[in-house]
């Protein structure tokens, strides 16, 4: 158990007031914390970076984590994926009829569905389902202490356990939107048929007559840094977990929310870039 | 190796003015002790006296503020992280909780350190190496389990099978017997003294268990507010007028009586 009674100033061993550290401790503000934060999160990732390079690359353990990541989402993607372009298709359609551009339709819904629909969806399902199992994973490995036997074991858990993650989130990342993508022109087409009656070799050829390489690249680009930002957050928030098991759902909860505002912050970041391109 | 070089005239482990603190609380204040080669030392001490720390910075898990401590030798608190890997294949450490890898049965479990430190064993030699672990603490049949299929005494027995399945020099014991039934406590006690006849392993025990400690301990030392209280061998804590000492050593008669 933590004191939490403060020992006045008066009571205390010479010895102690003298130590600069008992002196200097004061009740951080919140910018203080930030700070802190945003320098260990800088020290984790370049710690990560220094044993992603070198030898003794986990590669049995980064298969199982693309594989872990893959089973775990693809059925909500699936859903979500045909979903939304059910949704977009349903939505543009009767604004299209009125200008009387019905056959523009599937072009302009891949377009929406590749360059951000597809890759902001399945980022923040991610965040949701993969950003959590990792902090929570990690986080109950910090707390029951196998982190620390792994170390004893004389494994580096940089790169045992973070490193495979990591990498596999940023691998799965892209292709899971491509997935997304297709199951999403999909939705459109049978949103399509809903109201009107397109074969599909016609709707895809439509689909894809608007769609320009241009669409195409920096939207995969993206999903690249999305992978890494869900597989960064969710493994520090559980490789930094406090004592003690409430702090396991504290790390889970945070990496959610962490990784779903950094997926949305770092999708601004590649509009404005790819604007400027 | 030139860092892992066995200097033990003095003991295999050497703690000279240990002091450790988080944030404003001081949990180690100036600790100094030795484990010499061979004998099992035990650690006695209440709740939240800095057991666990005081171990966890002998493989430094947690980094100490100041003072020497010294592991065959070498000094921990200045090694390179890949001379402290070295001196940490020779060191055995059994966790308060068992720490037992979730995610993996208990032969992974078993495999993994030995895999790890010794990278050129057979599969033959694994799998030996594997049973009698398990054959030591007893529990041969559960190698295919998961831990979450383990009661918390067996998992314990694991953990230890874990810890000694690299025939480590120097054991650290971290309450190996809380939470037991005193049958199992005491084939665990028989099993540390055993480890100690067998491999010759030199060994702290941390315990609060005072059977335990009767049964393995050459050598106690008592801590008290981070601090060492007491040293000496089991005779001297048994007949002392020390009230602090009496209070650890005379409560199971006390308790026994209350039961009557
Ligand atoms: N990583 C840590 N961060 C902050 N405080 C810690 C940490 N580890 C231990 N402490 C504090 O240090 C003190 C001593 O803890 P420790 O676990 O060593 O006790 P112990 O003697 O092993 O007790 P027990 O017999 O209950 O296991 C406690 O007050 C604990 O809160
Ligand atoms: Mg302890």
């Amino acid at each position: 158990m933590k004191k939490t009674i403060p020992i006045p100033e008066n009571e205390m061993e010479p010895m102690q007031k003298m130590r600069p550290k008992e002196i200097s401790v004061k009740k951080k503000n919140k910018l203080e914390v930030f700070l802190a934060d945003v320098g260990n999160a800088t020290g984790f990732v370049l710690k990560v970076f220094k044993n992603i390079f070198g030898k003794d690359f986990e590669f049995n353990q980064f298969l199982k984590q693309c594989f872990a990541i893959g089973n775990q989402s693809l059925g909500l993607i699936s859903v979500t994926g045909i979903i939304i372009g059910l949704v977009l298709t349903i939505q543009s359609r009767p604004v299209l009829v009125n200008f009387g551009a019905v056959s523009m339709l599937p072009g302009m819904v891949a377009i929406s569905i590749i360059r951000e629909m597809g890759p902001v969806i399945t980022a923040l399902i991610c965040a949701g389902k993969i950003g959590s199992s990792m902090g929570a994973e990690i986080g109950s490995m910090r707390v029951t202490e196998q982190i620390d036997a792994m170390e004893v074991s004389s494994t580096n858990p940089i790169k045992f356990l973070i490193v495979p993650r990591v990498l596999a989130a940023t691998f799965m990342l892209p292709l899971l939107t491509l997935y997304a993508d297709a199951l999403g022109i999909l939705g459109s087409w049978i949103g399509a048929n809903i109201k009107g009656d397109v074969s599909f070799v016609l709707f895809i050829s439509q689909a894809f007559s608007g769609v320009e390489f241009s669409d195409l690249f920096p939207a995969v680009v993206k999903t690249f840094f999305f992978g890494a930002v869900i597989g960064f957050v969710g493994c520090y928030k559980g490789f930094n977990a406090g004592r003690g098991t409430e702090s396991v759902g504290i790390a889970a909860n945070s990496a959610v929310v962490m990784a779903s505002l950094l997926v949305i912050i770092v999708d601004l970041i590649a509009v404005q870039i790819t604007d400027l391109l | 190796m030139n860092a892992t070089e066995t200097n033990t005239n003095e003991g295999v482990v050497v703690i000279q003015d240990l002091t450790k603190s988080f944030d404003t609380t001081e949990v180690l204040k100036g600790i100094t002790l030795s484990l010499k080669k061979g004998e099992n030392l035990v650690v006695l001490g209440k709740s939240g006296t800095g057991k666990s720390v005081l171990i966890k910075c002998i493989v430094r898990l947690l980094k100490s503020d100041s003072g020497s401590i010294k592991v065959l030798g070498n000094e921990v608190t200045e090694l390179n992280n890949t001379d402290m890997n070295e001196v940490r294949r020779k060191i055995g450490f059994l966790f308060q909780g068992g720490a037992l890898y979730d995610s993996m049965t208990v032969r992974e479990n078993l495999e993994f350190p030995l895999k790890r430190m010794y990278k050129n064993l057979t599969k033959a030699e694994v799998d030996a190496k594997v049973k009698e672990a398990l054959e030591n603490v007893g529990l041969p049949d559960s190698i295919d389990k998961m831990p979450s299929e383990l009661s918390g005494g067996m998992k314990k027995r694991i953990s230890l099978a874990r810890t000694i399945i690299v025939d480590p020099e120097i054991m650290l014991y971290d309450e190996p017997t809380t939470g037991l039934d005193p049958v199992s406590s005491h084939e665990i006690s028989l099993l540390i003294n055993e480890v100690q006849q067998k491999y010759k392993t030199s060994s702290i025990i941390i315990t609060h268990d005072i059977e335990c400690a009767k049964t393995v301990a050459n050598r106690i030392i008592m801590l008290q507010e981070g601090k060492v209280y007491k040293e000496g061998v089991l005779s001297d804590f048994e007949n002392t007028d020390d009230e602090l000492v009496n209070s650890y050593f005379k409560s199971q008669n006390i308790t026994n009586t209350k039961t009557i």
